[in-house]
């Protein structure tokens, strides 16, 4: 039997980037908001870096991939059609927890590719709408970086940049040969102490959770705000569907509990923050006479235009000693090849994302499982030739819509609480192709420029399906994009989208200072119209 | 009971012969280096203990296997045949070797004795974490000096 709640003025599903955010903003107007998330607290004193077999787990508990984790508040996915796995987070602080805290905003050319370039769709909005909004991110999150990067207008900075260590300066003197675009990259980390959160102390594990709280994940960035300001954040809520009166407006969402019950929550407006993957989960599981393909979907495109960044990883191995894993993961970026140039081969571009290196325990799987560290008496001596001497780039491609590209409803496959689980159909196309080859032919480079000797490459990272983007579109016409321009369905006009969902196009760079922006900005536009929001 | 515990029981002192003899063949001491073998007691025990579900069965029938199909125990024959015997193991039983490799490779590198050898830290990284060079920031002096490289719209 499902329990009927009090009614509550704004439910917001999911915790992570998006929901914490649009929680914070929305509470200064006083309404009674309820977030509802479906995982929990991270504790971070359980944080693999508090472990000596810290690596292993990002093959366990902490792995990026749910199928993997395989955690009671995860949701299994059907990747079985898709060359690229599933990267996210359930839970408090959402993808957040797992991020590498790799921070690039998007630039002016972003939001006008169809313009520009003449391929995929403009924005509804544009850089300069967004600027107030990335600076507001910016500070909520704290950001550290290096002002003056050459690739983009001028962007306030918060805190000293992450140190370039060994690998920073390899990389830079091969940049500077090749006479290539190189920066500090911005970080979602505190380099010194920042909003009562501790400073970086160059744990290694960025992606499996920060023990120190010097990386931005929103459980210790937006929520402690957020909660203080008034929401109520329920966890192991898992919102199975939105439901609809006659006159196409929400009345609330149902959802599990932690015991297994089913629970009503009525509320004025529903906001979506449940990533490229579960928003348009939740949307097609909301079925109803009215709307028969999915809730708030009568332009067909609700999980269509599913757009992750194809990933190439190139890394060399060099004769210096460099930085092991030891520094936070993020160290330097280069956007020599962000923007399109035909004669490349292909349109749009990619940044190269510069990590630092590998830990004891990834070096020997590189090793042995390429073929350059043997088994038996020769192991020592050719471990020791990579060991604390590899570091590299990863290429984050942009990825172009296609309708094609889909997140659906899986026949068979269901959640612990029995919902629906989504289904993933995803090709690569030619022009992403091209671009991660080309993207390792110039890798290599500037690599073996810098001193590498030997040169590991991989594309797409199999497992990279880290920013989950384009199925909620955004735009002014209701036949051509799931919500307006400021985050509103067409069709239901109390239901709002705030996540990665909402991405017309996804830029070479990883998404979440965007999405923090966006939904602030969707937030925002609902302030200033709360007279009229539902008009 | 847990899945580890469960691995754990099913090691009687011939299985962990067999297993602490394939570990020393993958990865054995080197005086050079001072690295210890990864068939030492405390790397064995790690590996058994971390080894779960289905790749505990795999290891376990492949170690049965080893220790009944070459006239003696695997862990009693000679370097040399024993490094044969790997070989062959290694075309014929790929994916449990590869299953075996990891889980060695996993425990191996984040044994102390490991750890020192290689001038590193035995320790977790939280809460000392480590020290990285802010570096020569001066490095950057080209890419200003060309300038701005974004595309107007």
């Amino acid at each position: 039997m499902t329990t009927q709640l009090d009614r509550v003025d704004v439910v917001i599903v999911g915790a992570g980037a998006s929901g914490a955010a649009a929680a914070w903003s929305l509470a200064e107007t006083g309404m009674q908001i309820v977030c509802l998330e479906q995982g929990e607290w991270t504790k971070p004193h359980e944080y693999p870096s508090t472990t000596r077999a810290w690596e292993a787990q990002h093959f366990g508990a902490y792995s990026a991939n749910p199928n993997r984790r395989g955690r009671v508040t995860d949701y299994p996915i059907n990747e079985k059609d898709s060359p690229i796995a599933i990267a996210n987070f359930n839970g408090v602080g959402g993808g957040t927890i797992l991020y590498n805290a790799h921070f690039p905003r998007f630039h002016p050319s972003d939001f006008r590719v169809r313009s520009l370039d003449g391929v995929a769709d403009d924005w509804p909005i544009d850089y300069e709408t967004l600027e107030p909004y990335y600076d507001e991110n910016d500070r909520m999150m704290g950001v550290a970086g290096l002002a003056g990067d050459p690739a983009y207008p001028d962007k306030q900075t918060l805190m000293k940049p992450v140190p370039l260590g060994r690998a920073g300066q390899a990389l830079g003197r091969g940049f500077n040969e090749m006479g290539w675009h190189w920066w500090p990259s911005d970080a979602a980390i505190a380099t010194e102490a920042y909003d009562g959160r501790a400073q970086c102390i160059n744990l290694s594990a960025c992606t499996l959770g920060c023990a120190q709280g010097a990386k931005a994940s929103t459980d210790v960035t937006y929520w402690p705000h957020a909660i203080r300001a008034g929401v109520e954040l329920r966890t192991r809520a898992r919102v199975s569907q939105i439901l609809v009166d006659d006159n196409d407006m929400a009345t609330g969402v149902v959802y599990f509990d932690e015991a297994g019950n089913e629970q009503f929550q009525p509320a004025e407006v529903v906001i979506l923050g449940c990533n490229g993957i579960g928003t348009p989960r939740v949307l097609l599981n909301s079925t109803s006479a009215r709307f028969p393909d999915g809730l708030a979907n009568r332009s067909g495109l609700v999980g269509k235009n599913l757009m992750f960044h194809p990933y190439a990883s190139i890394q060399g191995i060099f004769d210096e000693p460099l930085d092991g894993s030891r520094g936070p993961g993020v160290c330097v970026w280069s956007q020599e090849f962000y923007e399109t140039d035909l004669r490349r081969g292909f349109v749009r571009g990619f940044t190269y994302e510069c990590n630092r290196g590998r830990g004891p325990v990834s070096t020997a799987y590189s090793g042995v499982f390429s073929g350059r560290v043997p088994w038996g008496a020769e192991h020592h001596k050719h471990y020791r030739k990579m060991v604390e001497r590899i570091t590299g780039m990863v290429a984050i491609c942009e990825d172009l819509p296609e309708e094609s590209n889909t997140v659906t409803i899986d026949d068979e496959l269901v959640d612990p609480d029995g919902i629906p689980c989504p289904k993933l159909n995803y090709t690569l196309s030619q022009n992403s192709l091209d671009m991660m080859d080309f993207a390792i032919q110039r890798a290599t480079e500037v690599l073996k420029t810098a001193g590498a000797y030997d040169i590991m490459s991989d594309a797409p990272i199999a497992g990279g399906g880290w920013h989950l983007m384009g199925t909620a579109r955004m735009g002014t016409d209701p036949e051509r994009s799931v919500v307006n321009e400021w985050g509103r369905s067409h069709d239901v006009k109390n239901l709002f989208i705030i996540d990665g969902s909402l991405f017309v196009t996804c830029a070479g760079v990883n998404p979440t200072r965007t999405i923090g922006a966006l939904a602030l900005y969707v937030a925002d536009s609902m302030k200033k119209r709360l007279a009229t929001l539902f008009d | 009971m847990n899945e580890n515990v469960i691995a754990a029981e099913r090691f009687n002192p011939q299985l962990r012969n067999a297993l602490a003899a394939i570990l020393d063949t993958m990865i054995p001491a080197d005086s050079e280096f001072s690295a210890p073998s990864a068939g030492s007691e405390a790397i064995v025990n790690d590996v058994i203990q971390t080894m779960t579900g289905s790749s505990a069965d795999e290891i376990v029938d492949l170690l049965r296997t080893l220790q009944e199909t070459h006239g003696k125990p695997f862990n009693e024959l000679d370097d040399e045949d024993r490094w044969r015997v790997f070989v062959d193991l290694e075309r014929s039983n790929p994916h449990t070797l590869r299953v075996l490799g990891g889980l060695a490779l996993q425990c191996y590198y984040r044994n102390d004795e490991t750890l020192v050898s290689l001038g590193m830290e035995a320790r977790t990284p939280f809460p000392l974490g480590h020290k990285v060079a802010d570096g020569d920031w001066s490095l950057l002096n080209p890419v200003r000096a060309r300038g701005k490289i974004y595309r107007e719209v």
